[in-house]
């Protein structure tokens, strides 16, 4: 292979791959759109559970096709079965759920299984139909793409044409549905329709996947984009957008590579596709990745450990010198070591950050002395530190000698917003303020451990 | 129409039952909320409180009975009542904004397929402004804490602009400056002549939120005016042997009668 013949694939410069490529990626934008609304009603399983029970419909519209004297293979007579019986089995699932007491994933697994089972069985009984044969049919269980012709096509862009149409035309409902049903029924909405119209379409993207992806992986196509965008962004109109697009890119890159390696199939290439943007979202997802949430975690850490190094050695010049105003004068490690409980290689860790920060300098004589910006700065955070804990005593009922700790768990989070109205609360704006409790070595290395 | 339940009341219940799988929640039901109180709605864990709201909104299916609206069924009615369900109902993870959530609020007269224009969101902003928390509006609903997502919910219903405002449990677990702003919005609301029901589970504050009070398990044990409703005898009918345990109740019944 020559990257000359990929990208050729990619770029759809041979015909048949073309109309490939263009159903499969119209699929995926589609399968986006409506996974997302699937997803955010938590109904995730019963669009499973409908896939698998398309089956029999096919079976079964072969055999009545073929009865009839046409063509057993039509694929609108094949996707009309598929729908009747994908549908009846998300209102058996629907039945159970209301008469009986079982639970929601028990009536699921039992419908998808009996189905799929019935759908193998028929198939292999219409084999036998005389004159016609089902060769073929089993395609649609892991997806045949390469088949598509050109009828089939126009057939597939017109029904997700209508689908994306009516999704968009009830957004603003299917939103409602999703995040508050009871809200939306006591508001008038009739939330048993709009869940109708919901499975409907998760059922058209269902049975055109039918053919691209098969039924067994159908549902990876409608749920991995969706999930996949909600790690880049917290609003609803940012996820459907990045939704379709990775379904879209998902059937694209997997149709072009699967062309490529011919025995390859090109349903699972789909979803090793989806599969592989899902994951790189999970690390790197800007709202909810797992990566930008550990910087984030770290860089609160750092900034917390910054104020605990500056405030003990503002609270030990305090208690070192008498009279203001208050000099910034070296101190030493010990004095230093045993003003507060630190973490196991947490002090000097803490120096080595203040000193890159330039708050810290380390003297001569291996005293350590805050620079100009460190100590302007631990007079700001020590004083945000006094404030909440005066307003802790006021407020919120704590005693003074607890309040050190309960202060040190929230201060880091405290805005300048919020010390301005912890100012005006408390009536108090002037640039220092005594400690509510006193500040003694001996105490405060009883102090429990920091959380924060 | 029916003598004892009048059409002027704005919620009037008639002998409701509600039954889940058979097993019944609440027993023949009779009442009749007056227009312009502040009524609370107290009794114990499993009385049927929100199911009692519930059953009068149609949401879930009454197995006898019926609930009448200004004496018409809710159904022709639906744009009189606002409701606010339990803050735990939904999931605030929903990758929305609270404006979006408040927003919710106007679809109802917004109709099917029209889309949202500015002036949905200014009403939006401005409910949001009276809950005090117009500057979270852009803010994705799960970085807001609890008392800041009951405001959301309350600013969804104002923008209904509702005479009947059907609360459920509106100051579970929220910070007491919340609790303060909420019975603050819902006795502005009352003194312009709507009426408010309200799920309640503190019994210390009852005397001072509500003027209307019905006490529930399962049947209605009283209801009336707070300060005739709200007495000892009473609490220990709806509560029954749980009420000695609790010490909070004691410290509720020195209060009963005082402002």
């Amino acid at each position: 292979m020559t990257w000359e013949l990929l990208s050729e694939t990619l770029r759809l410069e041979h015909y048949n791959t073309r109309l490939v490529v263009f159903g499969v990626a119209f699929l995926g934008a589609t399968a986006g759109l409506v996974g997302s609304f699937l997803l955010l009603r938590k109904q995730s399983l019963l669009g499973d559970a409908l896939s698998h029970a398309t089956l029999p419909g096919i079976g079964i519209a072969f055999a009545v096709m073929a009865a009839m004297g046409l063509s057993g293979k039509s694929l609108p007579g094949l996707l009309i079965g598929a729908s009747i019986t994908g549908l009846l089995g998300v209102l058996l699932v629907l039945a159970i759920r209301k008469t009986t007491r079982l639970k929601d994933d028990a009536a699921m697994g039992i419908v998808l299984s009996v189905f799929f089972g019935l759908g193998v069985a028929i198939l292999k009984m219409v084999e036998r139909i005389p004159g016609q044969s089902a060769a073929g049919l089993d395609g649609f269980i892991y997806g045949k793409t390469a088949s598509m012709i050109w009828s089939d096509f126009v057939l597939i862009a017109i029904i997700l044409l209508i689908t994306i149409i009516v999704t968009i035309a009830i957004l603003k409902e299917l939103t409602l549905l999703c995040f508050d049903a009871d809200f939306a029924s006591a508001q008038g909405w009739p939330t048993l329709w709009l869940d109708i119209i919901l499975m409907a379409l998760v059922t058209a993207v269902t049975v055109i996947g039918l053919q691209a992806v098969g039924l067994i992986l159908v549902i990876a196509f409608l749920i991995t984009p969706p999930t996949a965008a909600r790690f880049w962004t917290n609003r609803l109109g940012w996820m459907l957008f990045l939704s379709a697009t990775i379904g879209a890119i998902s059937g694209w890159l997997g149709v072009s590579i699967s062309a490529l390696y011919s025995n390859l199939p090109a349903g699972a290439i789909i979803v090793i596709t989806a599969a592989i943007i899902f994951l790189f979202s999970m690390i790197f997802g800007t709202a909810r990745g797992i990566l930008p949430r550990y910087l984030r975690h770290l860089q609160l850490q750092r900034k917390v450990g910054r104020q605990h190094l500056l405030r003990s050695t503002y609270e030990i010049l305090e208690n070192t010198q008498n009279g203001e105003p208050l000099k910034n004068l070296p101190i030493s490690m010990d004095l230093l070591r045993q003003h507060r409980y630190w973490g196991k290689g947490e002090l000097p860790r803490l120096i080595r950050q203040g000193r890159s920060e330039d708050h810290i300098e380390r003297q001569p004589s291996g005293e350590l002395r805050l620079s100009e910006s460190g100590f302007g700065e631990a007079s700001r955070i020590t004083r945000n530190h006094r404030l909440w804990e005066l307003y802790l005593i006021k407020y919120a009922d704590i005693a003074p000698t607890h309040v050190d700790r309960d202060a040190d768990m929230v201060e880091h989070l405290l805005g300048a917003e919020i010390v301005h109205q912890l100012e005006a609360e408390l009536d108090l704006s002037k640039s220092t303020i005594d400690s509510p409790h006193a500040i003694e070595p001996t105490e405060l290395e009883l102090q429990a451990r920091p959380t924060t | 129409m029916r003598p004892e339940h009048p059409p002027e009341f704005p919620l009037a219940i008639h002998d409701l039952t509600v039954a889940y799988h058979r097993k019944p929640v609440l027993w023949d039901v009779e009442l009749n909320i007056p227009k312009g109180t502040l009524a609370g709605i107290v009794g114990p864990n499993g009385a049927g409180k929100s199911t009692l709201l519930k059953a009068c909104l149609d949401l879930i299916p009454k197995t006898s009975g019926e609930a009448l609206v200004y004496g018409k069924p809710y159904e022709q009615q639906r744009e009189l009542i606002a409701y606010v369900p339990q803050r735990e109902s939904v999931d605030w993870d929903f990758p929305i904004s609270a404006l979006d959530v408040v927003t919710m609020g106007t679809y109802q007269k917004l109709g099917w397929f029209k889309r949202i224009t500015r002036s949905q969101k200014q009403q939006a902003l401005e409910a949001l402004e009276k809950v005090g928390i117009s500057h979270l509006a852009k803010r994705q609903i799960s970085q807001l804490s609890g008392g800041q997502q009951q405001r959301v919910f309350l600013a969804r219903a104002l923008v209904q602009e509702a005479e009947i405002y059907f609360m459920d449990e509106p100051f579970a677990a929220v910070d007491a400056a919340t609790e303060q702003a909420i019975i603050e919005l819902l006795q502005e609301l009352n003194s312009k002549g709507k009426t408010v029901l309200c799920v309640h589970h503190d019994l210390a504050t009852v005397s001072r939120y509500f003027d209307y009070l019905v006490l529930l398990n399962m049947r209605v044990v009283a209801s009336g005016p707070t300060s005739e409703t709200f007495t000892r005898e009473n609490l220990q009918k709806t509560y029954g042997g749980k009420l000695n345990l609790l010490d909070d109740v004691a410290q509720a019944l020195k209060n009963v009668g005082r402002p």
